[in-house]
């Protein structure tokens, strides 16, 4: 039989039951572990490259090997002379060219005239270029497109080789040319 | 065009101002071309009304033909039935809909589309190479504040790849404490958001730093769309895998053919980054990511990385090509802003807009969008003589933080000629710029300017025969 005091006590129970568990439930725990541990193996494929050129590839190369690289895997896009193919269907950008025009009323941005570092093109080739088999090409003949590409962009010597130890070093004609953002312009301001 | 202005086009800008008009006309025939279709005689046939009024489309006919031959072969493949544009199925219309059965429930296979006879569809820039393209929002047809999915603009280096969640996984390393994998379960199971956000491309408006290019709203704004979105908050993340002192920059990297990278402040990845599988209540959209992208609410749209594989957290930024080569704002003195991420205080009427007709004066309801990348909206105002005066316009939501809004304005037009502006204040005190005063402090010397962060306030010329026009005023 419930008797009236029998159902306090056993309410008394239940609401700190409840408040227990509640509190139990309550806030998100320290560590969730929903992920897994990250494996070298699945590390192996990715690769990012700043200008202090962590993260470059044993391997190397030069102009002259380049050059058959740039003749066989991209001239088709961006031009015998790296004039760029502006063809439909195409669209390769325009490499070369461009110094000291970037203050004028016709500037003309190029890996010369533009890019701050040489890394971001051993970068932006290994990942995306070239565009018709992204990621096709080996390091070797990543190392030695740049060597042909700054070369012919009067950046480096025909005869200097790109490795992980040179790359990173070269100097590129606007490495100056970038300021922070300014915004917000505060002359905009009410 | 060359001679008619002074900034000096080379051959290449020439080539793409010039393919972007003849896209955005074809795009504006094919549209009128429709219209045609109809056996009403009304208004709608000027492209007066935005949205709604278009009744009476029982001599529709989809110009299957004319997509293809204007947009490709993909455009074509989009369309759920040739009869039908694009997301659509076709059924005839019976003679009276209330005399005979509709189509069973679950006809649709369980997942609905839209009408037949709605037929607003993206369109895009004419770049050389359609894998590398961006695609616009038609803002003129939105009804409400949320972009459709399907409309929602977009920009690919690489074209849109195919995932299959089951084996896409984010790593998360660096300089954390414990690198780890999370497959997209593991994701959905952490603590999530869900916020309404605009997401802007920095190049919207390009075209028109030093003319007056595109005739149509979705041509000079249609790089911004704005959708809910659903996701693990980057913060989440960082505190179950603890980060190294000193880690002030995230690399986001994308799992599609140009495997795109961009690099993040932790601040602003500590702040409101989300990792995002939802969008408008359902999954991502291959084209904006599925299944997984990066959002960070109010920076310039090529940093949501889409396809999302990888955050690598690192002590400084990567450079990589987007914020080098691209996605930097060159000045008139020959030196570049980098890192300009936020996108600053902006809005434009989309009704009326360019390329519309007002049949005859008389009272017409102004509408628009508005938004900024630095907070909420505070108010808007509109001018319909050039900016001489100005008029506090109606909002149609409460601003949120980092959305677009809505915004009207009762209009009677007399019949003289008038400039329609809109002009948008927010929170922080920003007023969006006239295109002189955001010149003056950019420069101009591009063929496109500066390319990036055109925020300017945009003038549509209403002329006596009701003609709309894009205008520089
Ligand atoms: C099938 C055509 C094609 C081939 C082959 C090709 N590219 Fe490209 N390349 C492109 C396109 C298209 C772009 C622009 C990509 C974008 O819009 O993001 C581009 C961009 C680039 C850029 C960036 C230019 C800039 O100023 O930002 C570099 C550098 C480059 N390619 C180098 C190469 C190299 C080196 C090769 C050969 C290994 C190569 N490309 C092969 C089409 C091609």
């Amino acid at each position: 039989m419930f008797t009236r005091k029998n159902l306090l006590k056993s309410a008394t129970l239940l609401v700190s039951v409840l408040m227990s568990s509640a509190a139990f439930a309550q806030g998100a725990p320290a560590h969730f572990g929903f992920g897994t541990a990250v494996t070298p193996q699945d590390l192996a494929g990715y690769f990012s490259i700043p200008p202090d050129g962590r993260g470059l590839p044993p391997g190397s190369g030069n102009a002259a090997a380049g050059a058959k690289v740039f003749a066989e895997s991209c001239a088709a896009c961006h031009g015998d002379k790296l004039q760029g193919n502006p063809t439909a269907g195409i669209g390769g950008d325009r490499l070369l060219g461009g110094r000291g025009s970037l203050a004028t009323k016709t500037p003309v941005k190029t890996v010369e005239s533009y890019w701050p570092y040489a890394t971001t093109l051993f970068d932006y080739v290994k990942r995306s270029m070239p565009f018709s088999a992204p990621g096709s090409l080996k390091d070797d003949e990543i190392y030695a497109v740049v060597a042909y590409i700054l070369s012919e962009a009067k950046v480096i010597k025909p005869t200097d080789v790109m490795d992980a130890k040179t790359l990173p070093k070269v100097v590129m004609p606007n490495h100056d040319g970038f300021i922070p953002d300014a915004r917000p312009e505060l002359s905009l301001y009410r | 065009m060359r001679q008619q202005h002074p900034a000096v086009y080379d051959e290449k800008a020439q080539r793409l101002a010039d393919e972007m008009v003849l896209a955005e006309a074809r795009h504006i025939a094919q549209r009128k071309a429709q219209d045609q279709d109809l056996d009403q005689d009304c208004d709608c046939k000027e492209g007066m009304f935005p949205q709604a009024s278009v009744t009476d489309r029982r001599k529709f006919l989809f110009a299957a033909a004319s997509v293809a031959g204007v947009a490709g072969s993909s455009a074509l493949a989009q369309a759920a039935d040739k009869k039908a544009p694009a997301g659509a199925f076709h059924f005839d219309v019976p003679a009276d809909p209330t005399k005979e059965q509709g189509r069973a429930v679950l006809a649709d296979g369980g997942y609905g589309s839209r009408s037949q006879f709605e037929t607003e569809v993206r369109w895009r820039y004419p770049t050389p190479n359609d894998l590398t393209s961006w695609s616009m929002t038609p803002l003129d047809k939105m009804l409400g504040n949320l972009t459709p999915s399907g409309l929602h603009f977009e920009r690919h280096h690489g074209g849109i790849p195919t995932i299959d969640p089951a084996k896409h996984s984010l790593i998360v390393h660096g300089m954390v404490d414990t690198p780890e994998k999370f497959s997209i379960d593991d994701l959905k199971r952490f603590p999530s958001v869900t916020r309404k956000h605009f997401i802007e491309c920095s190049g919207n408006g390009l075209t028109e730093w030093n003319k007056p290019t595109l005739k149509t709203v979705q041509g000079t704004h249609g790089l911004i769309s704005t959708s809910e979105w659903t996701g693990v908050q980057f913060s989440t993340l960082a505190r179950e895998l603890g980060l190294k002192e000193g880690s002030a920059w995230v690399l986001a990297e994308g799992a599609d053919a140009a495997v795109m990278t961009r690099s993040v402040p932790m601040e602003k990845m500590l702040k409101d980054a989300l990792v995002a599988y939802g969008q408008n209540g359902e999954a991502l959209r291959p084209e904006q990511g599925y299944p997984l992208r990066l959002l960070l609410p109010g920076y310039e749209g090529n940093t949501h990385i889409k396809w999302l594989r990888r955050l690598e957290i690192s002590d400084k930024p990567f450079m990589t090509r987007e914020e080098t080569s691209k996605y930097t704002d060159l000045l008139a003195d020959g030196k570049a802003r980098q890192f300009s991420m936020e996108m600053d205080a902006k809005s434009v009427i989309t009704f009326p807009s360019g390329d519309m007709k007002l049949p005859r004066p008389g009272f017409y309801n102004i509408q628009g969008f508005a938004w900024t990348g630095r907070g909420r909206v505070q108010s808007v105002d509109v001018s319909v003589d050039g900016g001489k005066s100005w008029y506090p316009a109606q909002l149609g939501s409460s601003p949120e933080p980092i959305c677009t809004l809505r915004f009207s304005f009762p209009w009677v037009w007399d019949g003289k000629p008038a400039v329609l502006q809109s002009r948008c204040t927010d929170e922080t005190g920003y007023v969006q710029p006239t295109l002189k005063q955001l010149i003056a402090i950019r420069g101009s010397n591009g063929p496109f300017g500066s390319v990036y962060h055109l925020n300017a306030i945009q003038s549509w010329a209403v002329n006596e025969a009701g003609d709309v026009a894009n205008v520089h005023a």
